[in-house]
């Protein structure tokens, strides 16, 4: 299944890009996807003990699941104020 | 969440309005305190020059985590109302990036209500900042967030009631 993926700050540095298409195989938690990418971006690796996760605009643990058509963000740590 | 500059002034006016609605459907009390912050970029960060910082945010997800930091304003201080604003894009030093404004019948609230939500915004807010230094570029690196992580949220208490 295909999951939309949003990465922000240093993540999307990594990346290149803010906006991804992930596939996973079904089922998948959140960990899947973030581990799908780090393959993708090795480099990704370094940010996987200070991550958050959100799913359709929730914060959720990386062990929620995810489903086909999913908005799955990454976030480093957050430095708003 | 915008990228425009924000209005302070105008902020203080939406939390007024609205508990001046709220006083007056209700019969409770009217607004007798307003206190309100304003966050600024400051010239230096850990002794290095900053020249501008770059806000960047997840809007639709901020404006989400906005409401839930007014609702636990409300739980705590159920006669105070918030009003919150964060600023996006390239800000220079001295332009504001965060509003904060709170309404109350009395003072201790409204002080208390505006602490805890700047405390709140920088532990769970996804919100990112680039310091553009004299001598190069950095991001910034606060809290990881744990939206669930109670002990946060009773520091945001703690450092509100102090």
């Amino acid at each position: 299944m295909r999951v939309k993926v949003r990465l922000f700050a240093q993540l999307r540095d990594v990346t290149q890009a803010a906006d991804v298409d992930c596939t996973v195989d079904a089922p998948a938690t959140v960990r899947d996807v973030w581990q799908t990418l780090v393959r993708q971006h090795p480099a990704l690796a370094a940010f996987s003990s200070s991550l958050s996760s959100a799913v359709n605009l929730a914060y959720v643990r990386m062990d929620a699941a995810v489903h086909e058509g999913d908005e799955v963000a990454f976030l480093p740590p957050v430095s708003g104020g | 969440m915008t990228a425009a500059p924000l209005d302070l002034s105008g902020l203080v006016q939406l939390v007024t309005d609205a508990h001046a609605a709220r006083a007056a459907a209700t019969g409770a009390a009217g607004v007798g305190a307003i206190a309100s912050f304003l966050g600024t970029v400051r010239n230096v960060n850990r002794g290095r020059a900053v020249v501008s910082l770059d806000y960047e945010a997840y809007d639709a997800l901020a404006l989400k985590v906005f409401e839930q930091i007014a609702d636990e304003v409300a739980r705590e201080w159920p006669d105070a109302i918030l009003g919150l604003h964060h600023r996006t894009g390239r800000l220079a030093v001295g332009e504001a990036s965060v509003a904060i404004a709170a309404a109350s019948p009395h003072r201790g609230a409204a002080f208390a209500a505006c602490r805890y939500a700047i405390e709140r915004v920088k532990q769970v807010a996804p919100i990112w900042k680039r310091e553009q230094l004299a001598d190069g570029e950095c991001w910034v690196e606060g809290a990881t967030v744990d939206p669930a992580d109670e002990r946060a949220r009773q520091e945001a208490l703690r450092l509100a009631c102090v």
